[in-house]
Order: C-alpha cells, then structure tokens, then sequence
C-alpha cells in the first residue's frame, strides 16, 4: 500500500470501503436516516407556518397524541417542524460547502504548483483568513449584509475556505516534484493541462473526504448563526427554531420538547458527516495510512 | 536557544497581519448599507445642517485614505467610538466586559487540557483496543453538539429540572454578601453550567489531537529502543512519548483559542455571562456596529498574538524550528 499517489484515481468502491469500517457505516446510516426524513417527512407531515394559534393554552404545550411533540412558542406543531427545517438546514450546509471547497481548491491548486510571487500570495491571503477567528467573522459579516438564505450560505462558504485550500496545496507541492509531473511538463503540457488533467485527479481524494467534513462544519455554523438571530426569519431551519425557542424562554420554561427535536437533527447530522468524513479521511489521505 | 532574528521575523509578520486586519476591518464596515449619519443619529428628521455639521464631525467628508489615517490615530488612542445603544465610549465597555469572558474560558481551559490531554494519552497507549474506540467515538460525538445546544439543553436538566445551579447572570442579583469568601462561592456556581458546557463541546477537539500525535510519537524509533532496553511501558509513555507529543499539542492550543472564542460567544449568550461574547450578542441583535467593529478586531488581534506566542513557545522548546 506504498505506491500512494501515482496517477491511480480513486478506487470506485469507496463508499463500500466505507461501509465496511463500523464508524463509516453508522455515518452512512445515520445520513441516510436524516435525507429520508427530511426528503419524505415533510410530505407525509406538512407543516404550515401561518398555523398560529390565537388562545394561550396552545403555546409551548407539551407532546399530546395532538402534538407529538408539543408546540412552539406559536402553537405551531413541533414534530412537523423539525422534519421541514432538516432541508433549510441540510441545504445552507451543502451549498456553503460547494462554495468552500471550490474556492479552496482553486486556492490550493494554484498556491502549491506555482511557487514564485503567485504561490506566497496566495499563501499569505490563505494565512491571513486561518488567523481570524471564525465565528466572530461570520457574525459581523451576517451583521452587516443582512439576514437571507443566500446571504447565510455566502458568508459561510467565503469564509471555511482557508483549512481545504491548505490542506490542498501541500498535497500538490508534494506531487509537483514527481517525475511523471516533470515528464509530461518537458512534453510541453500547458500548466493548465497538468494541473487539471494530472495533479487534480490525484488530489481528488483529499478534496473529497475533506467535503464531508466541511459540511459538517457548514450546518454547525448555519444553526449558530441562525441561534444568534442572524438567520433567513421567514424560513424555518433547526437553528431559526431554537432561536426562536431560546428568545420565547423554553428553556427557563422546561420545554425540553422545543429545544431537543432540532438540536438532536443538528448532532446527528453533523456526527453522521463526521463519522463519515473521519473515516474517508482514514482511507484516503496517506499520511493516516497506517492507522 | 531562542533566535533573535527568527523572533523579529515573527514579530514583523505579526504587526503586518495586524495592519491586515485592521485595514480589512476598516473596509467592512465602510460598505454598511444606508448613510452613516443616519446609524449614529438614529432618526430620519435631521435638518440638513445637523447632518453637514455631524459629517464634519465624523470626517465623513473626507477621502477614504484621510478617514484610514483618522481611524489609526483613533485605534492607537484607544479611542473606538461610541456606542449606539450604550451612548458610552467602546473602550470602557469592552474593559468592563473582558474580565468576566477571561474568568470563563481560564476555567473551562483547565479542565478541557488536563481531561483531554488525558484520555488522549489513555486513548493513544491502548490504540485499537475497546477504551480507544469508545473514547474516539465519545470524542466525535461531542465535537458534533453545538455549543449553544449543550447549554440549552443543560439549563433545562440542571437549571429548571435539578434546580442544582443558577442559570444566567455572573452573581445572584440583589444579593449581598457578608464575607468576599460568600461572593467568591456565587460566582463559583454560576460559573458550573457555562464551564461544563464549554468543556463539554471542545474536550473531544483536544483528545483527538493528542491522541493522533502521541500515536505518531509511539512509532518513532527512541520509544522501540526506551521498550527494548526494558523500561516500563509507564515510563516510555510518560517520560519520552508524551513529552515529545506535547510540542504539536501547543500548536494547536493557538487554534484553540480561536475555538473557544466562538465558544463563549454561545456560551455567554446562553447563560446571559456578561462578557465579550453576551456583548456581541447584543450588539447584533440592536445593530451596534461601533461595538462589533471593536470586538471582532480585539477577538482578532487576542488570536493572532496567542498564535505569535506559540510560535515562540514552539521555538523555545524545540531548538530545531527554523522555519515554522
């Protein structure tokens, strides 16, 4: 199991490769539990926002064969609520992630095969945004644009970048100095063509377990700033909801039923990511090899 | 030995990152939608000549590049404005604020160094057995709670279910102490649930990185010789593995204040602790924008500088770093 990077794509089987490691498989499961019912929930158990009560004995009552459970601080019902904020959630954290890993891909490519002026650059812009610290960045940058779904997965997906970027470029610094990369440049390869057609395949692995747990940390990041109050107010997210739910007082309340359904969706998603991602990033990356 | 020249290579970096920051800082805020005269005065009946005579004020009629030095000259005075809600100087709130956060994340680093550092170690010295896996899994499980969860979720169990510890606030109010050991005591209990919160969500962080160096450090080379020569394994993972593992732990420890700076942020939100992080909240919920420009660049400059101070702790410890 030497011969790491020479120019072997990814092994097609590697979700299988996954499964067979016990915590890859207990990731894959519990996804595959979440996009089922985040897919089918919604439409078995509609939920409608506008569906506010107007008496007092509504609000915050806990789970009944009515309510499952219970309701929120509208007299909204809890159960089908949480199934329809899995898809805001899940969506802002994928969509986020799609920008993340694109830009820090570019970032990385370039950076690690282009060592002059371009490569310290780029670095130095690299470095610059890993120093800031991260949540007190995405808060002020959600403070001044605004509250919107895209404005959310922007500021999330322009701001995790930085980690893959690096992760990117030592990997191509290292094949960069391989001789299958000097041959085909001395052929007269453009440096687009190497670093498309015979750097990126073979960090494509890295940038893939990478993904899974970038999105790990997209949706933990859209529930926080969803939770400060800094998330889209008219779409229901798990985050929406527990801000909604920490500003009526449910916890000081005891309504555990409000606060325990989505934050429990948000663990198990991001666990399900990480578990799934840590595993990927056994198998893949080979400085954990020998684990 | 430490290198006097590497420092001051250190050191420049440092205070041009800072100037980054700063510049980067000043920028932002500058593209704020709507007029900032409106923001300051809060009211859309301004006459025409309290708007000019404010705009003079605030040398708003000034280029950017003047208002870029102005806003140095303001940074290096200390001056950061007034705040929109507080009608006080930035300054004196951030000071007021600031020792409550350091209070919290002193006493949630302590535990989460020494529990995660430990069961890193237990972890790494039993690889592949049961105890490994179950504190991996225990430590990814904890990686993946949200902060602000945990407390929630804590204040119901503890607060409002067990009433064991008070749930918000630095002190009980209106209370009155007759000795200062009395008042040490309530602080000491509000400070329970934010501080098992804060453990809670970033001991897993720590236990997975000394677990993964100590398993590097364990296949070197000296540890085959320490076993070989018949040292107890005892001794070969106290005395050669694990300090050998520490270099890289501090490393991360500068990563980690990034960590737990957005930890406190939900943390003091949750619990109402007021410090940095309960300001910031604040400050957004009321749009205080003097207050989130100064806290995001003290947040900002406290990570870089504890980055600078690892460096150096990296260069004292290990005479090899030359260029890290």
């Amino acid at each position: 199991m030497n011969a790491t990077a020479v120019p072997a794509s990814r092994p097609p089987n590697l979700w299988v490769q996954v499964w067979e490691i016990p915590l890859g498989r207990a990731g894959i499961i519990l996804l595959g539990i979440v996009l089922v019912l985040s897919l089918v929930g919604p439409v078995v158990f509609p939920f409608n926002p506008k569906d506010i009560t107007s008496t007092a004995a509504d609000i915050l009552q806990p789970p009944s064969s009515m309510h499952w459970l219970g309701t929120d601080e509208l007299g909204r019902d809890v159960f089908r609520e949480t199934l329809v904020g899995a898809r805001l959630s899940l969506l802002v954290g994928l969509l986020a992630t799609a920008i993340s890993i694109t830009l820090g891909s570019i970032i990385g490519l370039l950076a690690g095969y282009y060592r002059g002026a371009v490569g310290i650059t780029l670095m130095r812009v690299t470095d610059f945004f890993l120093v800031l610290p991260l949540l007190p960045l995405i808060i002020i940058l959600a403070a001044i644009f605004g509250q919107s779904f895209s404005i959310t997965i922007m500021v999330i997906g322009l701001t995790s970048w930085p980690s893959t970027a690096r992760i990117v470029r030592s990997q191509v610094i290292s094949l960069r100095e391989r001789q299958f990369i000097e041959r085909i440049r001395s052929l007269g390869a453009t440096d687009l063509r190497v670093i498309a057609v015979h750097i990126l395949p073979n960090v494509l692995p890295l940038i893939y377990a990478n993904t899974v747990l970038v999105i790990a940390g997209s949706i933990l990041s859209e529930a926080t700033l969803a939770f400060l109050g800094l998330g889209d107010p008219v779409r229901v997210s798990w985050g929406t909801m527990l801000h909604f739910g920490f500003v009526a007082g449910a916890a000081g309340r005891g309504a555990w039923w409000y606060l325990l359904p989505p934050g429990l969706g948000i663990v198990l998603v991001v666990l399900g990511f990480t578990l799934a991602g840590h595993t990927l990033d056994q198998l893949l990356n080979p400085r954990l090899r020998e684990f | 030995m430490l290198r006097f020249g590497l420092v001051l290579k250190k050191a420049v970096q440092v205070i041009i990152t800072l100037f980054a920051v700063i510049t980067f800082n000043f920028l932002l805020f500058r593209v704020l939608p709507g007029d900032p005269i409106r923001l300051i005065a809060r009211a859309g009946n301004l006459s025409p000549e309290a708007i000019s005579r404010l705009r003079d004020l605030f040398g708003l009629d000034k280029p950017l590049v003047t208002q870029y030095f102005y806003y140095l000259r303001n940074l290096f005075t200390g001056e950061f404005g007034m705040s929109y809600t507080y009608r006080r100087p930035v300054i004196d709130i951030l000071q007021e604020r600031i020792a409550n956060t350091v209070i919290l994340l002193a006493a949630a680093t302590v535990i989460v160094v020494l529990i995660g550092v430990a069961a890193g170690v237990i972890a790494a010295a039993r690889r592949g057995s049961k105890t490994d896996q179950s504190l991996v899994v225990t430590s990814l499980v904890f990686w993946s709670l949200p902060t602000f969860w945990t407390g929630l979720i804590l204040v119901i169990l503890l607060g409002v279910y067990v009433k064991a510890f008070p749930v918000s606030g630095i002190t009980t109010p209106g209370a009155s102490f007759d000795s200062s050991f009395a008042r040490l005591l309530d602080l000491g209990k509000h400070l329970v649930l934010p501080t098992i919160t804060l453990a809670i969500v970033d001991m897993g962080q720590f236990m997975l990185i000394t677990r993964s160096t100590l398993v590097d450090v364990l296949t070197e080379d000296y540890i085959l010789t320490g076993k070989a020569k018949g040292l107890p394994f005892r001794r070969v993972l106290w005395g050669h593995a694990v300090p050998n593992a520490l270099l890289p732990i501090i490393t991360t420890t500068a990563l980690y204040v990034s960590l737990v700076i957005g930890g406190a942020i939900q943390v003091e939100t949750v619990f109402s602790w007021p410090g940095m992080g309960r300001l910031m909240y604040d400050a957004v919920l009321r749009r205080d924008y003097p207050i989130l420009e100064a806290s995001f660049l003290f947040l900002a400059a406290t990570v870089i500088l504890a980055n600078f101070l690892s460096d150096i702790m990296y260069m004292v410890i290990d005479p090899r770093v030359k260029e890290a």
